[in-house]
């Protein structure tokens, strides 16, 4: 099997699986959850590890974090519910917390075993192509199966419960009106997010996977509205990240999950400058153009009442404008065909002295 | 107490035992401001966004010098902040995706900067990779040094500013209308919180630097309303959390003092949670039993107070009145006599002057419920 393709596939459904549950995580503001549960399913794993007599298997692992991730859903929100700590504050005591026991059971029960440190915090996607399964006579790259599994999970899940969880995302007192069970939808989805988080735990490690949850859908987020869209979205982002991010590792000869994480985050930076809804450049872009046009039509309108051209330099202490500004408002004003420049200065068209007369139109 | 005594005799332990000391005292007096304005996990978002500033630090001068590397990861966690606000000005994105972002891209970063510089090959880059989880077992005298000038630093800064930095806490929008150049005091913070981290991260690692902020700021606030009081009480429980923290991974080989500090830190949280009195959880509940206790008993001389008026206080009318059976109708009238508000009477029970009394206060009390429940609660 190809090296190469076993990697890319495998980040290619790692950041699928995270995008899809993701952005519900990101849209319930419940993005620093995922930070939460990420950093908490390592108890869970040396727990199964613990439980399954040494084996790294997979099912006691996935069981043991979806118990972490719970564990830390539901720890946060007693934190919160006793009201004697805000919400953020209760992240940040439990997942402290659980990733310390985590750390303090790896160093004293399993400190020569594969469950080392470095691997459990970057985690080394580089292996992939090693762990292979027997499947109908074939090798089969476990990444493979355990990621591929997962998506097809989570894909279910969102495809499944698509109105359910909208509702409960939008308008979660509605969805508890309609009997939606947001309570179940709830933890259906932190379970989810935990199964995805130690399914990529050996592919990306523990803190990276919050990159493959978060950034993806917050770029998404940036570029739509639309519920559809933004899922199709993040799952493109994430796509993007995967590729080009492994391009980069092998370029750059750097760790394969961090160069995602930073093609994502170079992904993010994008789309704030320049998405086309409220992209940071391309608003101001909008709002200088604006400015001019508006600029234009005053100008002619001021024109408009005198018989005579106008000299720039009367314009000029008219409007109390620098001649930087006015040159950049009278080639709008060219371009619109509503003024000419004769000899003794400005002097509107017929079309600019029709739209001066028309009734101001604020929206054009 | 043998291990105490350890913390003045072993030259490496007092040490440990000082710098993370040092930590939990820095972390807890600015964790109280960074709690107060709900930004908690900006420490975290900090202290993972500082790997990229070390590495490349590393990487531009090739020396390890702590104060360098630090200095490095303060400008990158700096920008991380100052990149979060500038997204949250600019866009409609909500602010725990946006310290998610800054988080997760610069940590990816930064781990993609240390195996770049692994894979380099340069000898004197072991070690890099400890600023990860800390390394408190490795600290020298001339750290401690470092950490207390930077966080004496950081002490005298909060207290110079402290009336200001404790209306900014409180009501900014007071602090703005006053003409206090609010801005420039919530950089001043954020560049506090930033040195903060940057001294935690050598003895606790990223990870593990949100719980020094948070948590000994959280336990304080369960013990006081005042600002001065809470500031106090988190220094000393960051500085307890410290010594103790060190002072456990040196009983045992493979206990490592970060994770240990941050367990001890929620320990005491969890003390404080359940028993500092006021608002302590387990007073709490005790004060909504014996207030339970109080309102049956209060009903029960209601329900005695209407058969008495009827002229029938018998533990069967009683039970019947009250659904439950003769018996627990009994134990009740028992309850009402030992407080002295009923006695035995040839023909069941009658109230007693005080019950009377007593019934009579409770009507009035009611006749105007909605407010005296509102007034008193």
């Amino acid at each position: 099997m190809n090296a190469d393709l076993v990697i890319i596939l495998t980040a290619i459904l790692v950041s699928t699986a995270s995008a899809l549950v993701g952005s519900f995580l990101v849209l319930r503001r419940m993005a620093l959850l995922s930070d939460a549960i990420s950093h908490a399913v390592l108890p869970g794993i040396v727990l199964a590890y613990w439980l399954s007599g040494g084996e790294r298997a997979t099912l006691p692992a996935l069981l043991g974090a979806a118990a972490a991730g719970l564990a830390t859903v539901v720890l946060v929100e007693w934190l919160t519910r006793t009201g004697r700590v805000k919400n953020d504050a209760a992240i940040g005591i439990v997942f402290p917390a659980l990733f310390s026991l985590g750390v303090l059971a790896v160093s004293l029960f399993f400190r020569n075993v594969h469950l080392d440190m470095d691997a459990v915090l970057y985690g080394e996607i580089a292996y992939a192509p090693f762990n292979t399964l027997s499947l109908w006579g074939r090798e089969v790259p476990e990444s493979w199966l355990v990621m591929g599994s997962l998506t097809l999970l989570n894909l279910l899940f969102v495809l499944l419960f698509y109105k359910e969880l909208k509702l409960a995302t939008f308008d979660p007192g509605l969805a508890a009106t309609l009997g939606f069970a947001p309570g179940a939808l709830y933890y259906g989805l932190m379970t989810l997010v935990s199964f995805t988080s130690v399914g990529a735990f050996q592919s990306v490690g523990a803190i990276l996977i919050v990159a493959f949850l978060i950034i993806p859908p917050a770029t998404a987020y940036l570029l739509t509205q639309r519920l559809p869209v933004m899922l199709a979205l993040a799952v493109g982002v994430g796509v993007v990240s995967s590729l080009a991010g492994y391009a980069l590792a092998i370029w750059l000869d750097a760790s394969i999950a961090g160069m995602m994480a930073t093609v994502a985050g170079l992904c993010f930076a994008l789309a704030f400058l320049f998405s086309p809804v409220e992209g940071y450049l391309t608003t101001r872009l909008r709002r200088e153009r604006q400015r001019l046009e508006v600029a234009a039509r005053l100008l002619v309108a001021h024109l408009a009442h005198h018989s005579q051209p106008v000299p720039e330099q009367e314009v000029l202490e008219e409007f109390g404008w620098n001649p930087r500004f006015l040159g950049q408002v009278r080639e709008k004003a060219l371009q619109a065909g509503w003024l000419e420049v004769v000899r003794e200065g400005l002097r509107p068209t017929a079309r600019g002295l029709a739209m001066s007369s028309a009734r101001l139109e604020l929206n054009p | 107490m043998s291990d105490l005594l350890l913390i003045f005799t072993d030259y490496t332990l007092r040490n440990v035992a000082l710098g993370s000391a040092m930590l939990g005292m820095v972390g807890g007096v600015l964790g109280v401001f960074a709690v107060l304005r709900r930004q908690s996990l900006l420490g975290d978002v900090l202290a993972h966004a500082a790997l990229p500033g070390i590495c490349l630090a590393f990487i531009l001068t090739g020396a390890k010098a702590p104060l360098i590397l630090l200095v490095g990861g303060g400008l990158a966690g700096w920008l991380a902040a100052w990149l979060v606000l500038a997204v949250l000005r600019h866009s409609r994105l909500p602010e725990d995706s946006a310290l998610g972002v800054m988080l997760s891209s610069f940590f990816g970063f930064g781990v993609a900067l240390l195996t770049f510089i692994q894979h380099s090959n340069n000898a004197s880059q072991a070690g890099l990779d400890q600023y990860i989880f800390g390394q408190a077992a490795t600290i020298v005298a001339s750290d401690v040094l470092n950490f207390t000038v930077l966080g004496g630093l950081a002490l005298l800064t909060v207290g110079l500013f402290y009336k200001e930095f404790k209306l900014l806490a409180f009501d900014p929008a007071y602090a703005h209308s006053l003409g206090l150049p609010v801005r420039g005091l919530n950089t001043l913070l954020t560049s506090l919180t930033v040195l903060a981290v940057m001294v935690g991260l050598q003895t606790v690692g990223v990870v593990l630097m949100a719980a020094m902020l948070i948590a000994p700021a959280a336990a304080a606030r369960q013990w006081t309303d005042r600002l001065s009081h809470m500031i106090g009480l988190s220094a000393l429980f960051g500085a307890m959390a410290g010594v103790s923290g060190a002072l456990i991974s040196a009983t045992r080989e493979n206990l490592p003092t970060g994770p240990l500090v941050v367990l001890s830190m929620s320990a005491i949280l969890l003390v404080s949670l359940f028993f500092a009195p006021l608002r302590g959880l387990v007073w709490d509940w005790a004060r909504t039993q014996l207030h339970r206790h109080r309102v049956r008993l209060e009903r029960l001389l209601l329900d005695a107070h209407v058969l008495h008026a009827h002229g029938t206080l018998t533990p069967q009318a009683l039970a019947e009145r009250r659904r439950e059976p003769v018996a627990v109708a009994l134990q009740n009238l028992e309850a009402l006599r030992s407080l002295g508000w009923v006695q035995e009477h040839p023909q069941g029970f009658i109230l007693t002057p005080t019950g009377e009394q007593k019934a009579h206060e409770l009507e009035q009390a009611m006749r105007v419920l909605p407010h005296r429940v509102e007034g008193s609660s």
